[in-house]
């Protein structure tokens, strides 16, 4: 075992920093992904918009997402703001607007799927039934949609996880940077400790993933 | 609810305006940077003019404001030893951070450690999110063109390493079939295709490859930064750096936002007045000590600001 340099992370608080780092990623992912989940709804809702001009404006914005890399929002947000506007928004609050914004729209397009694919002949014997357009959405289509969501939006929150790893560009020490700290620390003590380290951070994304993902199909049963 | 969505829909370009602003104004700023320094001041000078209409007259603080406020913003690296890293217990150590922690105590403030990487030194300089960027920074012009550096505290140069049966001590003595190992995109390699066209150089991509293949004998010889080479020869058995220091000899130094002239005089004094003491010496001995070894402490501090 000395040879992959795991026992590296047993020295002084080493671990404990690996754990908090890894909080720091899993926080701000977990935030961002609250705010996607409720503007995503609305983005969602709007995307089926039967306005073209709300439907552009909301492409446009699905795209600048999808073209942009999450590294490029981060120094906008970050530096950008600051230059510009002169505004100080911390590291932080800053990683949590990109995700949202990049969570917004992609949980936008995943509401839009979820809510297009729901037959129209519950719309038609909704309002059959004498329900205005406010109660069709939140008693019979968003119920619906909710559900046809989760799997869909497993999937972009674990993706989350796994990009705060680029919030160590604007100075936060999340999970990854810590794995490099240590392992430059000891450098020359033990030359082969990424090796332990990274498959320890492995582990550690793994674990958390795998218990969304679990608490998902979960819900997913209690559901149907 | 039209009404409503109408007012979602305001808040959505709203939000799109300001994005588009932020990326426009960004766009242009980062086309300045490329463009020649005179254009950097002009859009320094408007930012500063913009930012007096809002209270702020600079983005950066001034030593006395760094003094009330009684914490000054460091930026170092946290994952480069012996430059600067955090050990085990959390803490910021390293040759950079030694020297950060004398600022400091000499400043009489509290210090706030930023984690930096090599990309985005400037941007934090220039933005005013620190105050001081301690990170292994060499000084090049086009770098001195974005910020102000103080006196230099460490020498940094390329060396070539060789093993010690056939040590190369002269580019000169390179023979015509022999190549010599370098990473690409490093300073190393600009550096011998520049002034040694003809010596054949293998390349790799990353550190651990180029390692492995001058331990198998792909080269006669692996040129890098000195400091690499001397650690590599250090920690390996029957090596010998040859060349020690080759190429331009370049400097490491601190590095304040452009125009800050109260911390950039205040920093120039006390690397002069420590330098007395000889205190990167001292800083040499605790932190470097270790990787580098007894022989090369003259070769790369550099006291009181004077390169020798």
């Amino acid at each position: 075992m000395h040879n992959l340099g795991i026992d590296v992370l047993f020295k002084g608080t080493n671990m404990i920093r690996l754990l908090k780092g890894l909080w720091v990623s899993v926080e701000i992912s977990l935030i961002a992904v609250l705010i996607s989940i409720v503007l995503g709804l609305v983005m969602g809702i709007l995307m089926t918009s039967k306005s073209k001009v709300i439907r552009f404006i909301l492409r446009v914005y699905l795209e600048v997402v999808r073209i942009m890399p999450q590294m490029v929002l981060l120094f906008i947000v970050y530096f950008g703001t600051t230059r510009v506007f002169g505004l100080n928004i911390s590291a932080e609050a800053s990683a949590i607007i990109v995700f949202v914004f990049w969570g917004t729209a992609e949980m936008g397009d995943l509401v839009r799927g979820s809510i297009k694919s729901i037959p129209k002949i519950q719309y038609d014997s909704a309002y059959a039934l004498g329900m205005d357009k406010i109660q069709v959405y939140t008693a019979i289509i968003l119920p619906q949609t909710i559900r046809r969501l989760i799997p869909l939006s497993i999937n972009l929150v674990t993706r989350m996880i796994k990009t705060t790893s680029l919030v160590m560009m604007i100075g936060i020490v999340e999970v990854l940077k810590v794995a490099q700290q240590i392992i430059e620390a000891n450098r020359k003590a033990s030359p082969n400790a990424a090796f332990g380290v990274f498959a320890v951070v492995f582990l550690l994304y793994f674990v958390v993933c795998r218990t969304i993902s679990g608490f998902a199909v979960k819900l997913e049963k209690r559901w149907t | 609810m039209k009404k409503n969505l109408l007012n979602k829909l305001g808040t959505i370009i709203t939000s799109a305006a300001l994005l588009g602003a932020s990326l426009t104004g960004c766009g242009s700023a980062g086309a300045e940077n490329t463009a020649a320094s005179e254009d950097v001041t002009i859009a320094d000078a408007e930012v500063a003019k913009a930012e007096s209409a809002e209270e702020t007259a600079t983005v950066y603080r001034t030593l006395d404001e760094i003094k009330e406020s009684g914490t000054i913003n460091i930026g170092v690296f946290s994952d480069k030893s012996p430059f600067g890293y955090v050990d085990e217990n959390g803490e910021y150590a390293g040759y950079d951070v030694y020297f950060a922690e004398k600022i400091g105590e000499d400043l009489g403030v509290k210090i706030n450690y930023v984690s930096t990487e090599a990309a985005n030194r400037i941007e934090y300089l220039q933005t005013g999110k620190v105050d001081i960027i301690l990170a292994n920074f060499t000084v090049t012009e086009e770098r001195a063109q974005e910020v102000d550096f103080a006196l230099p505290y460490m020498n940094v140069a390329l060396g070539v390493v060789s093993p010690e049966d056939k040590v190369i001590e002269s580019l000169d003595n390179v023979g015509a079939d022999d190549k010599i190992i370098v990473i690409s995109g490093t300073t190393a390699e600009t550096y011998l295709e520049k002034n040694y066209p003809n010596i054949k150089l293998q390349k790799y991509d990353a550190y651990a490859e180029a390692k492995t293949a001058f331990e198998n004998g792909n080269g006669v010889a692996w040129a890098n930064d000195n400091t690499e080479v001397i650690a590599f020869a250090l920690e390996n058995e029957g090596y010998k750096v040859g060349i020690p220091s080759l190429g331009s000899a370049d400097t490491i130094a601190p590095a304040v936002t452009k125009g800050n002239e109260t911390l950039l005089t205040w920093l120039n004094e006390e690397i002069e007045t420590i330098g007395k003491d000889n205190f990167f010496h001292k800083d040499y001995e605790e932190t470097l000590l270790e990787t580098y070894g007894k022989d090369y402490e003259d070769t790369l501090v550099v006291e009181s600001g004077k390169v020798q």
